[in-house]
């Protein structure tokens, strides 16, 4: 009803309908410029990825050198390694931190004593308030093979101590998991906010029928929070080749590089230490594509067997 | 609502409470074994294979880091990186999002587009940094304010927020009284949506409080660093510093090991104060702030 009034109100002819709403049109400016001057010009900037940028020719008047720099990528020795590295963090996130926040919401969505919910739940959001900076820290106090609580557990137990972040073959795990740790309480949140709002009569009903409490989840919770689960399924799946960066740098020293070497490290060396910046624009270029082609797959994937999708 | 619980819900709900129990000591404990370590004498955390409570109660660790100017420099330049930085954020967010929530605002389909665009497809870290250096912002405080003004997640929650909690009635009824658009976000739209405002500024705020990248990138000057760069330096790159350094020559090498140790523990809790004194104000509009169907464009 209002949206009909509001309607016959306010839009007589289009150029009425602009000035009549200016102050949107000014609102809207600083974003716009924003939006413009720190992402759309670095999309034109993504040329230099064809070109040998040099600051003094500046993006435009560089000279065209077409795929050299991603001929040098796919050619570098290291170009397999990288790639494999990148896949398994990623993949090995993915196959773990998709599902436990799921899992976890619904047994604090079981939980019957109102405080201890509210407890538990305020327990697991707060490490996802602290930076990458600690968190890594914090695994290294823990893992370490001096005087780390883990180390010292094993030990109690008769184990000898191991090395976590020296080695190689165990950083995916140290990576992921103190991932898990910091990010899986915070993951619950938008699945709790979805099974908020499912009406209680439908539990109801299950219970007066004699459904376990097992038959509810599954035939009442897990399907209206499905459309929630494949969206953020979607977005994770989107941004699979861009592990979180910023933790893989922290994490990396000499004697675990074979496996903490991925894309984005890499790149960010190449470019911002040695200023290849053409060469470190190509490789991220190629992450991005990536990115956005299993994006576009996945979200096909969704239109046909689902009924939700991105876009 | 009560209903006759059957055995097989019975066991059901205990070892859902046991579980969840687990879980939540298992995110809880390293937690409090920093705290704990931080007001320990270092060279007892270890006696026992858990440290259950502070051991030979001390303060020393607190002393040397307040005593210790790169950790004050470093909060300093945090606190207006964070407080500028997060106005800026909030600020911005605010006025993309309200036009793009009006159905009336021409216009607001193809913005719509080109922000979201930006969530799935970036020019990258390069071509970045090279737009950055062109408005000559490198190594100076404002790099560290005004890119990233708006995260698109974040202003898609707050256009679904005022969509979904400003009536539209008021709305109408303000511009029969000849209110401009400006006014009525000002005067009807913000002083509804303290919720979404609280949630905004907390994670834009935290997001600002913990970055290090960005820093470490743009800025060479020390002068300029911001806590989480400080904080790298003594956690990850295990160096302390000059003045933490003196500070500690005069003990022996294995005093030194446990006295650096603490200092680790003592940072970790003093930096995160400021997140903590937050966090209990803003938790308990989490719920309401981030919203199903939010990301749906």
């Amino acid at each position: 009803m209002g949206r009909l009034v509001a309607k016959k109100h306010y839009a007589n002819s289009k150029g009425q309908a602009v000035m009549r709403h200016k102050w949107l049109y000014i609102m809207m400016i600083l974003p716009l410029a924003s939006l413009i001057i720190w992402n759309y010009i670095p999309m034109y900037g993504v040329i230099i990825a064809f070109k040998d940028y040099s600051p003094a020719f500046g993006i435009w008047d560089s000279p065209w050198v077409a795929f050299s720099h991603f001929e040098r990528f796919f050619n570098a020795f290291y170009f397999k390694d990288v790639i494999i590295n990148t896949l398994r963090i990623s993949l090995y996130s993915l196959l773990v931190g998709v599902p436990l926040p799921i899992i976890l919401a619904l047994m604090f969505n079981e939980l019957r004593n109102k405080r201890f919910k509210s407890l538990v739940q305020t327990i697991s959001y707060i490490p996802n308030f602290i930076s990458v900076v600690i968190i890594v820290g914090m695994v290294m106090f823990f893992t370490s093979p001096v005087d780390g609580v883990i180390n010292s557990i094993i030990q109690y137990f008769g184990g000898t101590s191991i090395d976590f972040i020296g080695n190689p073959n165990l950083f995916a795990h140290v990576f992921v998991w103190s991932g898990i740790w910091q990010s899986v309480g915070w993951g619950t949140l938008i699945y709790t906010a979805a099974m908020s709002g499912i009406p209680q009569d439908q539990y109801e009903a299950a219970a007066i029928e004699g459904a376990s409490r097992l038959k509810c989840i599954w035939y009442i919770t897990i399907p209206a929070i499905m459309p929630t689960i494949v969206i953020c399924t979607i977005l994770a799946t989107g941004s699979v080749m861009s592990v979180g960066f910023e933790k893989v740098l922290l994490m990396q020293n000499d004697a675990n590089l074979a496996t903490s070497e991925v894309l984005s490290t890499y790149m960010y060396k190449a470019g911002i230490l040695n200023a290849e910046y053409s060469f470190s624009a190509a490789v991220g270029l190629f992450n991005n594509l990536i990115n956005f082609i299993v994006l576009y797959m996945v979200n096909k994937f969704a239109q046909k067997f689902s009924e939700t999708s991105l876009w | 609502m009560q209903f006759q619980l059957t055995k097989g819900d019975k066991i059901f709900n205990w070892v859902n409470i046991i579980i969840v129990s687990i879980f939540a000591l298992l995110v809880l404990y390293p937690l409090l074994f920093v705290v704990f370590a931080s007001l320990s004498d270092p060279r007892r955390i270890f006696d026992d294979v858990l440290l259950l409570w502070p051991k030979g109660f001390t303060l020393d660790g607190y002393k040397r880091v307040l005593g210790n100017s790169d950790i004050w420099m470093g909060f300093k330049n945090a606190a207006i990186y964070t407080v500028l930085g997060t106005a800026v954020n909030v600020v911005m967010t605010t006025l993309a999002a309200y036009p793009l929530s009006r159905r009336d605002f021409r216009g607001r389909h193809v913005i719509t587009i080109l922000f979201t665009f930006t969530m799935f497809f970036s020019g990258g870290l390069i071509p970045t940094y090279i737009v950055n250096q062109s408005l000559g912002i490198v190594n100076t405080a404002w790099v560290m304010i005004i890119p990233g003004a708006i995260s698109v997640y974040n202003m898609i929650i707050m256009r679904t927020y005022f969509q979904q909690n400003i009536p539209l009635e008021l709305e109408e009824s303000a511009f029969i009284d000849g209110a401009t658009d400006l006014q009525l976000l000002l005067k009807v739209v913000l002083p509804l949506s303290t919720p979404i405002i609280a949630v905004m500024m907390m994670f834009y705020g935290v997001g600002r409080w913990n970055s290090y990248f960005d820093a470490m990138i743009y800025l060479s000057d020390r002068e300029l660093f911001p806590l989480q760069l400080i904080l790298r330096e003594i956690l990850v790159q295990n160096q302390m510093g000059d003045s933490v350094n003196q500070t500690i020559m005069s003990a022996n090498q294995s005093e030194v090991n446990a006295l650096k140790q603490s200092i680790k523990y003592t940072v970790v809790v003093i930096s995160s104060v400021p997140v903590l004194i937050f966090y209990p104000i803003v938790s308990k509009y989490f719920e309401k702030g981030i919203m199903v169907g939010a990301i749906k464009g």
